[in-house]
């Protein structure tokens, strides 16, 4: 049974919707900034939902007051890495937080086939199960 | 219709020239009412003394941007008209004080987004080595989006004497983005007259990119005295009569002495009178003072001054 079509990775926030748009993502961002989080534009091509880090996209972007600087490096990402997943986070430094407070998607391959189940057999009757994205199959930068 | 997207023309926006009748009215009085262009007029009237071209320039500005909106609603095209600024002019004329300015009638006019102000120096855009300019460069670029670049002594960003220089890589960098981003932010370099001119001379392109050179002249004595009295208000002091005849003396003496620095050179002279004011006070010990003692400076904290005394600038350390 498809309960996903399309296999569409859901990571972050907004993922269960259709792609924001550019206009979306500078109303998200222009929340961002209005609380004082320091955005920042992430990428990779394995979206594993374990991996957390991905590679940054130059330097993280503190005292932005308005969100154009931030969509000018969202779209140099997208220029430079067209299928790859770019994410955007908003990291909230006060004291007690210090941790991302927003994360979602702005950009995904354009065919995404999606995850496998594979079970492995361990001791006695035991099968462990994980998840393993098909794209990863291939080496990094040609995966999508 | 064989063309289907010829057909679609629902999407608002500029009109062709012809499309909207000549007859068509327009409200000028109302849109400048709604603005409220006039009350920063005003208080660039109020609270800057003489500076006619800097005030002739921004009114132009002010009534250029309207007449822009005032297109757009009757869908006429407006296209954003280039504000980048260059600020030349003696030291102490003002204009790092009307830059600060400018951010501010910008964002009233709706031209920039949010009307704050970045202040940099070469130090800020230029880095140390080989790939360290460019990302520092765009960083404050990003920092500035949505207001007012400041850019103080921009002369030093090109040092021709020096082939090497990283300066060139930055001056690249900013003529990009103010080509490119003109609706994200507004450019203002600022400097000396004549260091700017060679800074030109040398950068075409950028001179050609900025569309209001502005020179700022330097005050008339009266002038100075104005701004005085405008800056002993804002600190709530006052000139007793005599001081006030004292400190026109006072300026047209130190004019004509070296490093005179217009407003500066007022201020400074004005903090160090608060000195000897205080000092005043303190030297009669007893005396019943009143509030007007504290606020007023006598003609003798202005005398008192070595531009009197020994014919010598104060702050020249010999």
């Amino acid at each position: 049974m498809m309960t996903n079509p399309g296999n569409k990775v859901t990571q972050g926030q907004f993922s269960f919707l259709p792609d924001l748009t550019d206009a979306q993502i500078t109303a998200q961002i222009k929340y961002a900034l209005n609380n004082g989080w320091a955005v920042n534009v992430e990428y990779t091509d394995d979206p594993h939902p374990r991996n957390t880090y991905w590679e940054m996209y130059g330097m993280p972007m503190f005292d932005l007051k308005d969100p154009a600087g931030i969509m000018l490096e969202i779209s140099n990402c997208r220029k430079t890495f067209p299928n790859h997943y770019i994410r955007v986070t908003a990291f909230d430094s006060s004291r007690g937080v210090e941790s991302l407070r927003m994360s979602y998607l702005v950009n995904r391959p354009k065919n995404e086939p999606g995850f496998g189940l594979v079970r492995q057999e361990s001791h006695g009757r035991n099968i462990r199960y994980t998840v393993h994205s098909y794209a990863t199959d291939k080496p990094e930068g040609e995966r999508y | 219709m064989s063309d289907p997207i010829a057909g679609q023309d629902t999407k608002p926006g500029p009109k062709a020239l012809h499309a909207v009748p000549d007859a068509t009215p327009v409200d000028l009085d109302a849109a400048f009412r709604d603005s409220h262009v006039q009350e920063v007029l005003d208080k660039l009237d109020r609270e800057l003394i003489g500076l006619k071209p800097v005030k002739t320039r921004i009114r132009e500005i002010a009534a250029l941007l309207l007449v822009d909106r005032l297109r757009k609603g009757i869908g006429l095209t407006a296209g954003a008209p280039s504000l980048h600024m260059c600020f030349t002019g003696n030291p102490g004329t003002g204009k790092t004080t009307v830059a600060m300015r400018m951010a501010e009638i910008l964002h009233r006019l709706g031209y920039i987004r949010l009307g704050h102000l970045v202040a940099v120096t070469r130090d800020d855009l230029v880095g140390q080595y080989i790939g360290h300019t460019a990302p520092k460069t765009k960083e404050v670029l990003k920092k500035a989006m949505g207001g007012v670049l400041f850019i103080d002594e921009a002369y030093y960003l090109y040092k021709p004497e020096n082939e090497r220089d990283y300066g060139a890589e930055s001056i690249e960098i900013l003529l990009q983005v103010m080509e490119n981003q003109r609706e994200d932010l507004v450019v203002i370099l600022a400097g000396y007259k004549d260091k700017m001119d060679r800074f030109f001379q040398s950068n075409p392109g950028m001179s050609s990119r900025i569309a209001h050179h502005i020179d700022f002249p330097d005050y008339a004595p009266d002038e100075l005295v104005a701004i005085a009295r405008l800056m002993l208000e804002e600190q709530q002091y006052r000139f007793s009569s005599d001081a006030e005849r004292a400190f026109a003396d006072y300026i047209i003496k130190r004019m004509k002495m070296p490093h005179f620095a217009n407003a500066r050179s007022v201020r400074n002279a004005l903090d160090r009178a608060r000195l000897r004011q205080a000092n005043r006070l303190f030297a009669k010990p007893g005396a019943k003072l009143t509030k007007k003692d504290l606020v007023t400076i006598e003609a003798g904290d202005i005398l008192a001054s070595r531009v009197f005394t020994e014919g010598a600038p104060d702050t020249e350390i010999v």
